[in-house]
């Protein structure tokens, strides 16, 4: 592979604290050199930012199982086109990543399409069924490194005790979905007054709240490490935060939508809108985004859900909760936080890429943009504004909430290990 | 009334509201004449697209049509494609090639009135959705209060039983409160909505206190699922606590008056003799229905020439 030297980009690296206008020079899939004279093909990023490639904590590739909705090859041309190189991909396929077949299946779709790394998230329980542990040390082995049920919180307080206590053989973190689902039954959007008037079911805060409270009581108690998904309340919020000052190994991780959206946006009852947590309030929203900003809640994680047109064509009551989110986190997160004032640029790429590559320990992503480390990197322009556009997604589906919507910063190269996945606005 | 759909009683304004109504008192008296039709409809197709269980709504919808002198497609989800596992979309391009030009939808999901807006040119009118909205039972509930009372304004209403779970409560609240009466909703707390304050209401948990007050106490039908689900712990005690029996009524001021959509559950909400002591007010809200209907599906479809 021969030299090329992006020119006159503002590189961002949250890992090594750098801000500043440089040459980055890529060879042999590294980083050879920053600051520096041009070596090799020129590539002019004059504008650009140039900072470590996107990690998503939190993305369904829906393959095996549910490949009308999205393949591991269309979801990570969606991460490549979004800026990111690495996604962790949930558990919930069919047959359920319970095993390290299945592991060992999505990380040969990943090798064999190559637009990203793909880090498998294993099953706690056997099918999801929340009653007997899945083989965790054998998923281990294999290379996983974070465990959840996701969208099946773990019910039984004593699996989840036992669950986070095995898991600590590897180091290995749990990431519950934080639902007591006996006050989510029928459940439909966030309950509050829009819920009311649109004759919803309504969905408490406190149903996240108490899973949050209990998990992190139970992690305190052994020492484990737990993550906590799309926070979507103030509570949960002020519980990790107190838990954190009490020296709890817990991370947290925010989406886009529940950092922008609020319930109001179900008021036409297009399901596009319904996602599982819900939608919340304005307040929320804020205390959401108040946590982001002082690092209570570490990363922006996408939940990317796809789901097949027919499916969220349909009474609000019977549509699944889900919403596309790769290829718009970057562009959401510098229009609602960056923008307005909430985060800094150097705090947003730390959430979206340095802070959830560290929260899993996922070597070779999210800096540091320094001589020898992998070229590992996404360009984007902080400038350019675009619309939304659902049919132009690179997903196999089109259920964005954001369709239509005006947002800041495109992404113009992502690079895995010196490779362009995306270049000049093509996934390659 | 230049509405393209009637979906809620929140779409309307008063002026709209005082429109319906005053336009079924003048389409009421064709119950009355020997032919009971007049040929205002003649030509246009009405579709009832039952997603639910309802006798009486679907044949008052039914007879208000015909009065009118519309066609009438009853299309009910049982025995239909809909069973096969036919979409909701589906199910509204099929009607509308056929040509349809109004669709009168039952669901029992909230949304799908507005939802099937999304794919069809036709006037959708709300038949009850979900928890949502019962738009022609708050407006012939209004009607009825008018026929009897004289008027809506300032008068004090207290509506009683499964306000959370209840579309009918939803329109209701909104047409009283658009047209200035003043609301009370009563039940256990939970049976009522956390942010029931917002509607612009009292909330009560006493209806001994409230009643001495009223001009008029609407019940709503408590369904026991509901007591099955924790919302309250039997039938007796919700009949001892917010139940109408007649003791309760002979509190209740001279001239008020009692309403409720039906079906009831006697010995529940309401006791039998109560029920019984005001079936005339009840039996009107059902002749009422179809003079209301009559009205909404003239104002929706009656503007345009037919064909």
């Amino acid at each position: 592979m021969t030299a090329r030297t992006f020119t006159g980009a503002r590189v961002v690296d949250p890992a090594s604290g750098t801000d500043k206008v440089a040459n980055v020079t890529v060879e042999g899939g590294v980083v050879t050199e920053v600051g520096g004279a041009v070596h090799g093909e020129r590539v002019d990023a004059d504008g650009l930012v140039l900072a470590p490639g996107l990690v998503d904590l939190h993305t369904h590739l829906r393959e095996p199982g549910r490949d009308d909705a999205e393949t591991v090859a269309s979801g990570t041309a969606a991460a490549a086109a979004g800026g990111f190189t690495a996604v962790c991909a949930m558990a919930n396929t069919d047959p359920v990543c319970d095993h390290a077949g299945v592991v060992e299946q999505v990380l040969r779709l990943a090798r064999d399409a190559g637009h990203a790394d793909v880090f498998p998230v294993g099953a706690v329980t056997k099918g999801l069924a929340g009653d007997d542990l899945a083989e965790i040390g054998a998923m281990a082995a294999v290379g996983v490194r974070c465990f959840s049920d996701d969208g099946h919180p773990v019910r039984s307080a004593r699996v989840m005790r036992r669950a986070l206590a095995y898991a600590r053989t590897w180091d290995a973190v749990i990431a519950n979905h934080a639902e007591e689902a006996s006050l989510t039954e029928d459940a439909q959007l966030n309950e509050g007054e829009v819920a009311g008037l649109l004759g919803l079911a309504g969905w408490p805060r406190e149903a996240e709240e108490v899973m949050v409270a209990r998990d992190l009581i139970l992690a305190a108690g052994l020492g484990a490490r737990l993550h906590v998904p799309h926070v979507s309340t103030r509570g949960t919020v002020d519980l990790v935060r107190a838990a954190k000052a009490r020296g709890v190994r817990v991370t947290a991780e925010v989406t886009p939508h529940h950092l922008s959206l609020t319930d109001e946006a179900a008021t036409g009852y297009d399901p596009v809108f319904k996602v599982n947590p819900p939608l919340r309030t304005a307040d929320d929203v804020a205390a959401v985004r108040a946590g982001l900003a002082d690092g209570t809640i570490d990363a922006v994680a996408t939940d990317h859900a796809p789901h097949a047109p027919e499916q969220k064509e349909q009474e609000w009551g019977q549509a699944p909760c889900g919403m596309l989110g790769l290829e718009t986190a970057l562009a959401v997160t510098l229009t609602d936080l960056v923008d307005t004032g909430t985060v800094g640029l150097a705090r947003a790429l730390d959430a979206l890429s340095t802070a959830p590559a560290r929260s899993r320990d996922l070597a070779g992503h999210g800096g540091p943009i320094v001589a020898g480390a992998p070229a590992t990197l996404v360009l984007f322009d902080p400038a350019a504004t675009w619309t939304v556009d659902p049919a132009a997604s690179r997903s196999r589906s089109r259920n964005t909430p954001f369709a239509g919507r005006r947002l800041r910063g495109r992404v113009v190269h992502t690079l895995l290990r010196g490779r362009f996945t995306f270049r000049d606005g093509q996934v390659v | 009334m230049t509405r393209e759909h009637l979906l809620g009683i929140d779409d309307l304004t008063a002026d709209e509201v005082t429109t319906i109504l005053d336009t079924a008192a003048g389409l009421a008296d064709v119950a009355a004449r020997p032919i009971k039709k007049v040929p205002v409809l003649r030509g246009r197709t009405v579709c009832n697209l039952f997603y639910e269980d309802s006798t009486r709504t679907r044949i008052s919808f039914e007879l208000a049509a015909k009065r009118l002198s519309a066609d009438v497609l009853n299309f009910s989800a049982r025995g239909s494609s809909v069973s096969k596992g036919e979409s909701l979309k589906d199910t509204a391009l099929t009607l509308e090639a056929m040509g349809v030009d109004a669709i009168v939808i039952r669901h029992s999901m909230s949304g799908a009135p507005r939802q099937l807006t999304r794919w069809v040119g036709a006037k959708v009118v709300n038949a009850g959705d979900g928890a949502h909205q019962h738009p022609t039972q708050a407006l012939l509930d209004l009607y009825t209060i008018r026929a009897h009372l004289g008027r809506i304004e300032g008068l004090r209403v207290a509506v009683c039983g499964d306000i959370e779970h209840s579309r009918v409560a939803r329109s209701l609240v909104q047409a009283l409160t658009l047209l200035g009466a003043e609301v009370t909703l009563v039940g256990p707390p939970t049976l009522l909505p956390l942010h029931a304050a917002t509607w612009g209401v009292t909330v009560s948990h006493d209806l001994d206190a409230v009643l001495p007050k009223l001009d008029v106490l609407y019940l709503l039908r408590v369904q026991s699922e509901r007591m099955h689900r924790q919302h309250f712990p039997s039938a007796r005690e919700y009949a001892r606590i917010w139940g109408v029996d007649r003791d309760r009524m002979a509190r209740l001021p001279e001239g008020a008056i009692v309403l409720h959509p039906g079906p009831m559950n006697r010995g529940v909400e309401v006791s039998a003799d109560v029920a019984d002591a005001h079936a005339r007010v009840i039996t009107d809200q059902v002749r009422n229905g179809i003079a209301v209907r009559m009205a909404v599906l003239y104002l929706l479809l009656g503007g345009e020439e037919a064909a």
